[in-house]
């Protein structure tokens, strides 16, 4: 088998010249530049097959062979307002930026008042009004060099949110970024691209939704991208609620300078091939960095994390806690990187992996990959695979509880450990609710409410 | 209520219970002491329906029914209940749900209203009140970072709420302070009455004096070799299980000798 699948790299590149014939055409040099150089990659690299390292365990082939339809407009007659009110978290106060198929909505989205020098607005648009501040900061925090994903997002990057905090800025709602996949017969790919950038002091919360309307297939590429000046404090989280049929694959890709803080939550719930990278660079001191995750997988669904902390200076902390069960024939592939370079002393690094297997058809691959070059560091990494335990199991039941209901408590009490950590009570609502929905059973009633 | 005969039991093909013979009324409350490792938490467990254990022989019948051919959670609902002696700790599910969840799965079964939640703290908080537990605790994870003797006592808090038929309560006393002992014992006592079966597994007489049993029996090596009346627990600390093994033993070698 080789390296990469290339059989379609003309639809990419045909799809790309209709793509910039009509966007193009008041797109500074910079810009059209860095599309092409993006292309150009892309078409060196083809698609990842399971002889690359980073990819073993996630075949993506059936993606790479796809005939994704490029191109298609923001149609919201094809999605429903009620798929708005669907994701919006139980009427969640919320900065609301809706996208249909990767294209900004203003119909459907509902922004409300900023506070002074705030930017919330679509990247389509910000392409001409934040044109110098884009030139610094798009595409310099995700690499697309060994990355056909990314290569391709940078190359097809047009819309997708903006958000800019200028220094001391502070959001008390959360901005809800709902990108949704509308009802279409054909598979399409979408690329939704996110800039946010947040200066010195600044603070908000950010929710990213991707979210299916049907269960159609379709690809969401997508990149995020978000710079932490010296003691911002962004607090993210990812809710991935994609099409059974549809495939996810995202980077989130974090450049923090000194004292700032950034907490990422990432909720997996939907999707059939899923993969994220999130990755953050402590380029700072005194950063403190979160990556925690939550996946549930049913049925044939793949989800594969490969999260990246990256830390470069002295005196920054990072935690990682990831929770995954998987049930039916699902797998699970976890990948936790973290690097230690030369110059970052005094660095505590702590990464957890835990998945629960509910099914001996189900399936997790994990592993840490530790690189580490400081000497005075802190690192500590575990991993735990398991099914659930039978002690509980018998006790519950020894308490008049049957077998299902009793692995369900148990089932829900591990992921419930991630779920609690979201600060939002409406999405923690939302999220506690999820789970039991994907256990598929009403039995846990009020369990989520003590 | 339970009648156990010539129960076999072996774990990993290990025989642990020997032939253990068992018959208890309701109203009765029996203790069964032992040294270690002499097989009284394997009886328990297999009385609750544990499947490591594997039954080879014999048979037990509870209220006229098989119990070994239903499921714990089965046996539960019809009112079976031991008191862990290694209650397992269930992070993230807290103790309340765990009891409330518990409670109303058994009211299900007796065809009985359900409890909401509020009705349900009223109750736990009196039981609990009575049990001198903290309220506190009913929101923690259950059994997570409690001491051994608030295990115990929540045990107990368990046994309160289910009210169950046949309670079997395995080691409940070691661990406990002297107040904390009384206390479990009152709970206990409470339970008490001439529907209820109580089985007592104990190393100390202690814990007899305050939940004084109708009878005592002596499990050695996967075997009851003597059973008795209260008067054999003071007969047993004074000899302790030497003498009763070495007068076992040599029953036993007359025994076979006239066999
Ligand atoms: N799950 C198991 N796997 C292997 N051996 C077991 C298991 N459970 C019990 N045993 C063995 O069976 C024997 C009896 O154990 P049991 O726990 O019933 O003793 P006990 O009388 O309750 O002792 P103690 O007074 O120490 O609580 C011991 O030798 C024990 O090691
Ligand atoms: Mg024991």
């Amino acid at each position: 088998m080789a390296l990469a699948i290339k059989e379609n790299n003309q639809l990419y590149i045909t799809s790309f010249e209709e793509f910039e014939k009509n966007i193009n055409g008041e797109a500074k040099n910079w810009l059209k530049d860095l599309r092409r150089q993006a292309l150009t990659r892309f078409d060196e690299l083809g698609f990842p097959t399971t002889r690359h390292e980073e990819w073993k365990y996630t075949n993506i082939s059936p993606i790479a062979k796809e005939n994704f339809i490029h191109g298609t407009e923001s149609d919201a007659g094809l999605v429903q307002k009620d798929a708005v009110k669907k994701f919006d978290y139980d009427g969640l106060d919320a900065h609301t930026l809706v996208f249909v198929d990767g294209h900004f909505n203003a119909d459907l989205s509902l922004i409300g008042d900023l506070p002074e020098g705030v930017k919330v607005k679509s990247l389509a648009e910000a392409f001409q009004t934040d044109t110098d501040l884009l030139e610094q900061h798009l595409a310099r925090y995700a690499p697309f060099q060994d990355d056909s994903f990314t290569a391709l997002s940078t190359a097809f990057m047009n819309d997708g949110a903006y958000i800019y905090l200028p220094e001391n800025a502070v959001i008390e709602k959360p901005i809800h970024l709902l990108f949704l996949a509308s009802d279409r017969n054909e598979p399409f790919i979408t690329y939704p691209r996110n800039l946010i950038i947040a200066g010195k002091h600044s603070k908000a919360t950010i929710i990213e939704t991707y979210a299916g309307t049907s269960d159609n297939r379709y690809f969401t590429n997508c990149v995020t991208e978000v710079f932490c000046d010296e003691n911002a404090y962004i607090e993210h989280f990812k809710v991935q609620e994609e099409s059974s049929n549809a495939y996810h694959i995202s980077t989130t890709q974090v450049n923090q300078l000194a004292n700032s803080n950034f907490v990422s939550n990432a909720l997996d719930f939907g999707g059939l091939i899923v993969r994220n990278n999130p990755g953050a660079i402590l380029n700072g001191e005194g950063v403190e960095s979160t990556l925690n995750g939550l996946y549930l997988g049913t049925g044939r669904q793949l989800i594969d994390n490969h999260t990246t902390i990256d830390h470069a200076k002295p005196h920054c902390n990072s935690h990682e806690l990831y929770k995954g069960v998987l049930d039916g024939s699902a797998r699970g592939v976890f990948n936790g990187k973290i690097f230690v370079r030369l110059d970052a002393q005094k660095t505590d690094a702590k990464q957890t992996n835990q998945a629960l297997l509910l099914s001996n058809t189900a399936t997790i691959d994990t592993k840490p990959q530790l690189e580490i070059f400081a000497d005075d560091v802190k690192c500590t990494h575990g991993a735990t695979i398991g099914q659930l335990d039978q002690d509980a199991m018998f006790y519950l039941q020894t308490r008049g509880i049957e077998r299902d209901m009793a692995r369900d408590i148990l089932t829900y009490a591990f992921a419930s450990d991630i779920i609690d950590r979201i600060t939002i009570k409406e999405l923690r609502d939302y999220c506690h609710h999820r789970v039991l929905v994907k256990l598929q059973q009403d039995r846990l009633e009020g369990i989520d409410k003590e | 209520m339970l009648e156990i005969k010539n129960l076999h039991v072996e774990v990993e093909g290990t025989e642990i219970l020997k032939g253990v013979n068992l018959n208890i009324k309701a109203g009765e409350v029996h203790a069964i002491m032992g040294p270690n490792g002499s097989g009284k938490s394997t009886l328990a467990q297999v009385i609750s329906g544990r499947d490591v254990y594997d039954v080879t022989n014999g048979e037990i019948s509870y209220l006229g029914k098989d119990l070994l051919d239903m499921e714990p959670d089965e046996r539960a609902r019809e009112g079976v209940f031991m008191a862990f002696q290694y209650p397992v700790e269930i992070p993230g599910v807290t103790n309340s749900y765990f009891l409330k969840t518990g409670l109303n799965e058994i009211r299900k079964h007796h065809g009985l209203e359900t409890l909401d939640a509020a009705d349900f703290l009223k109750f736990i908080k009196e039981k609990a009140k009575l049990l001198d537990i903290e309220p506190d605790m009913l929101n923690r994870s259950v059994n997570e970072g409690f001491s051994g003797g608030e295990k115990k006592r929540n045990e107990i808090l368990q046994m309160a709420v289910l009210e169950p038929k046949l309670a079997i309560m395995d080691e409940t006393d070691s661990g406990l302070d002297i107040d904390a002992l009384r206390i479990v014992a009152d709970g206990v006592n409470r339970l008490r009455n001439e529907d209820r079966a109580i089985i007592i597994v104990t190393h100390y007489q202690r814990l007899l004096n305050y939940i004084v049993p109708d009878y005592i029996h002596i499990l050695l090596n996967g075997k009851i070799v003597k059973s008795g009346d209260k008067q054999l627990a003071f007969e047993l600390e004074e000899k302790g299980y030497d003498q009763i093994k070495a007068d076992y033993s040599s029953i036993k070698t007359k025994l076979e000798e006239t066999v």
